[in-house]
């Protein structure tokens, strides 16, 4: 908690100067959709954040959103198979383009950049040929699963916002949080790949399977981002195949950077991740009702986010100094 | 050169401290050197004697003390600066791209120009002077990496020379040279010395100490232990000085009865050396050493047996039935353990907490159901390794980066020892870590051959190998030459079987 300070501020300042400029902020609606926004991208730097920790990267998450979520509804719609069937061939897509990732990187030893920017290409390329590059959609059907990305449990009138309903992105954030915390924190499972992220070789030399180890990591991520994609599509319903998803591994880097995960491996918690990636769609929300110029945004954006590991930075080398010091002292005594 | 002459010393270094957290690596150290002079600067691992050339080559500042150079007082505050008083050092791993050619390194950072661009036929003609001075017969346009290690050695030295070095700071110069390479390097450096160039030379080896040094000076524990002039040198007095007491009480082993043979490894051949099979086996309760010069293929055999590189063929069998390791996993499983050579590198996760680190190979055998983590066990091998190896720590959640090298090591040991391995491979156990580490490692080896636990480590300290074992196993490149009961062990008898004199009498290995 005390690592995640840093951001968790930044996010209540950002938050607080927004709802004092801007008493529109605050208003049900426009909480309720920032929730639903910072939940989808949530659970995909969720995802993201085990490749990282394992010291690896994956820059095909949007693409992958792409072809995922183009290809559920060209299965259920256009091809009008079962819902059930889509369901299957898109888990299935997905756990098999993790499992692909994870073999080329451990077994043929490639680099994980290198990888996953041809996954980025490949799906993309994919999305597009089998879809004919149509846009897809649910239409009006497909109500009950839809609830999943659009429904909201009213919790009725609360002070200041007024009458306030939870989205459900939210619960399936929160509860996927709850088991990713879990899993990293509390099996062994989650200390191998914290190991493996600092010291692969220390950690096979100490008896771990780091290879399946690192397999486990990208498959979780591509299960996660498959699960991110369906919600995404149900969301927007109306699906281009050459542009859904386009950055959002970009997002989803930023959300688990920003949470304190070190892209050379071994750092991150997810309640870190969580507060990351609400800043994002927090800030192109202030930006919007703040009156800033939304040409801007991307750039407003980036320096949030550089001057986040900035701080982050000279906090650490401010700890560690301290350490070092504290370590002296104790030897002359 | 003799103490009469009335001009100030080269170099005069007086009462330099350096701390590091955890340790005093120096405490009022002070050093000595004249023109055309040969020291020699001996002392145990953990001495200090890596620091104190680090200091005078610039990459460390000293907390407390000064160097004078010409009786003037100079802060070497960098690298920079250390070269413009004429202080070059010579790294125990060359410091060469071996991606570019002789001349390009030696000339590295510093290449002469023309109109802006790099002017090769100056850097060939310069780079051949330099050559010829140190004697290497070849071109400036060769790659480094062509180049043997011995060859690369003075292609280090010239580099040296060319920027005009006085003093030549060599860190264990020999440590991975052939007997003819380093024989080489005595012809140059007797020869750089009648032309007035200064030489501080550091190493293991006495013997050659003894053979070049005008005078040695003696580290022990980051302090002067004394000096010995040209003509009181003698492997004795040396030895004396840097352990400062009786050798057989600093190694304190008893004799055990050897149980049945726990490994034996049949024909091996490993990755590095494909063309030589070994064999050997050891016994529970047998401390067997592995000596032999650097790259002789020790390290190797280890990793070999343990599964970080499966041999190519061979047999391993542990308590005498034929296993299969093919992952560190497995030889873990079959109750091995590797303490590895590069603690930092293979031994420590080191930004983990010493817990993380100690419960780390004995997550899996301990995990509660859905493979979560067995927190009170974890917490239980650590108090039980902080108190039995003495670990300093301020609380087992220290990160072990801060611990210092003795520590470190031993936070490695507790990981293995919480395993109750049967075979404990050790690689360089003690490299690098402070005398009072080192006699509670050799304490822990005594204990657990007590104990029945079969011990096998390589070491490149003779002293060591010589007063730890009860069986030394000698190595040249990549073979066993030979096997040394603990009656037959002397320096002497080693040496020779490490440097490819096979032993000739039964019992030998071919």
């Amino acid at each position: 908690m005390k690592k995640n300070l840093g951001i968790l501020m930044l996010f209540v300042v950002v938050f607080m100067i927004t709802a004092w400029q801007n008493p529109n902020f605050i208003n049900a609606y426009n909480l309720q959709n920032l929730i639903q926004r910072a939940s989808l991208y949530g659970i995909i730097g969720i995802g993201v954040s085990f490749v990282i920790i394992t010291g690896g990267i994956d820059l095909s998450i949007g693409s992958m959103i792409g072809l995922v979520g183009a290809t559920l509804p060209f299965l259920i719609v256009t091809k009008e198979y079962p819902l059930a069937v889509g369901l299957g061939v898109v888990i299935g897509l997905s756990l098999l383009i993790g499992l692909a990732h994870g073999l080329l990187i451990t077994k043929l030893n490639l680099q994980p950049f290198v990888v996953t920017l041809c996954g980025l290409l490949i799906y993309r390329g994919c999305a597009r040929w089998l879809t004919g590059d149509a846009v897809q959609g649910f239409g009006s059907g497909f109500k009950g699963i839809k609830q999943l990305a659009i429904g909201k449990i009213p919790l009725g009138e609360l002070p200041v916002v007024g009458k306030f309903a939870l989205p459900i992105p939210f619960l399936l954030f929160v509860g996927l949080a709850v088991v990713a915390a879990i899993f990293l924190n509390k099996t062994i499972y989650g200390r191998y790949m914290l190991a493996l992220g600092r010291n692969e070789q220390a950690a096979r030399y100490s008896g771990i399977n780091t290879h399946a180890m690192t397999i486990l990591a990208y498959v979780i991520c591509s299960a996660i981002a498959g699960f991110g994609a369906m919600l995404f599509a149900f969301d927007v319903n109306s699906i281009q195949p050459d542009n859904f998803g386009n950055f959002y591994e970009l997002y989803a880097i930023a959300a688990a950077v920003l949470g304190g995960c070190s892209l050379r491996g071994g750092e991150g918690s997810i309640f870190g991740v969580m507060i990351g990636a609400a800043i994002l769609p927090l800030l192109r929300n202030s930006i919007n009702l703040l009156g800033l110029p939304t040409t801007l945004e991307f750039a407003i954006i980036g320096f949030v986010i550089l001057a986040g590991v900035i701080v982050d930075e000279l906090v650490k080398r401010y700890a560690a100094k301290r350490r070092r010091i504290a370590a002296s002292q104790m030897a002359d005594a | 050169m003799s103490d009469s002459s009335p001009e100030p010393l080269l170099l005069e270094v007086r009462n330099v401290t350096k701390r590091f957290p955890g340790v005093i690596a120096l405490n009022k150290v002070s050093l000595r050197l004249g023109r055309g002079e040969v020291l020699s600067v001996i002392g145990e691992n953990g001495a200090g004697k890596s620091t104190l050339m680090k200091i005078l080559a610039g990459v460390q500042e000293p907390d407390s003390g000064d160097i004078a150079i010409d009786g003037n007082s100079e802060p070497i505050d960098s690298v920079q600066r250390a070269f413009d008083v004429g202080i070059a050092l010579i790294h125990q791993e060359l410091n060469l791209s071996d991606n570019l050619s002789v001349g390009a390194n030696i000339f590295l950072g510093r290449e002469p120009r023309k109109a802006g661009l790099i002017d090769s036929k100056a850097i060939r003609r310069e780079a051949q002077a330099v050559l010829d001075r140190v004697g290497l017969k070849v071109s400036p346009r060769t790659l480094v990496r062509d180049l043997p290690i011995g060859q690369q050695q003075l292609v280090e030295i010239a580099r040296a020379l060319s920027v005009k070095a006085r003093i030549l700071i060599m860190d264990e110069p020999t440590s991975s040279l052939s007997t003819g390479e380093a024989t080489k390097l005595f012809e140059v450096i007797k020869d750089l010395r009648s032309n007035g160039v200064s030489v501080i030379y550091i190493s293991h080896r006495l013997g050659e100490v003894a053979e070049l040094s005008n005078r040695v000076t003696v580290l022990r524990d980051g302090e002067n232990a004394g000096e010995i002039p040209r003509e009181e040198i003698s492997h004795d007095r040396m030895v004396k000085l840097m352990v400062g007491r009786d050798i057989s009480e600093f190694y304190d082993r008893k004799q055990h009865a050897s149980g049945d043979e726990t490994l034996t490894v049949e024909n091996v051949v490993t990755v590095e050396n494909p063309k030589e099979k070994v064999s050997f086996s050891v016994r529970a309760g047998e401390i067997v050493g592995i000596s032999g010069l650097v790259g002789a293929g020790r390290t190797e055999l280890l990793q070999a047996i343990f599964g970080v590189t499966p041999p190519l063929s061979g047999s391993i069998r542990i308590d005498g039935s034929a296993v299969q390791l093919k992952t560190p996993k497995d030889a873990i499983r079959h109750g091995l353990a590797l303490v590895p050579e590069d603690r930092k590198l293979q031994g420590l996760v080191l930004e983990m907490a010493v817990q993380q680190n100690i419960g780390l190979a004995g997550l899996k055998r301990h995990k509660k159901r859905f493979g979560f983590l067995n927190s009170v066990r974890e917490v239980a091998d650590t108090t039980e390794m902080i108190g039995k190896l003495r670990i300093k720590t301020p609380t087992a959640q220290q990160v072990v980066q801060y611990l210092s090298g003795g520590n470190q090591q031993k936070v490695v040991l507790g990981k293995w020892l919480a395993l109750k391995p049967k075979v404990l491979l050790l690689d360089e156990p003690t490299r690098g870590i402070d005398i009072g580490a080192k006699q509670e490692i050799y304490r822990l080896m005594e204990e657990l051959a007590g104990e029945g636990v079969s011990v096998l480590f390589v070491s490149s300290e003779m002293e060591e190998i010589i007063g730890m074992s009860d069986r030394v196993l000698v190595m040249h490149e990549g073979r066993l030459t030979g096997e040394l009961q603990r009656d037959e062990l002397s320096e002497e008898a080693v040496m020779q079987l490490a440097t490819g004199n096979v032993k000739t009498e039964a019992g030998a290995a071919s």
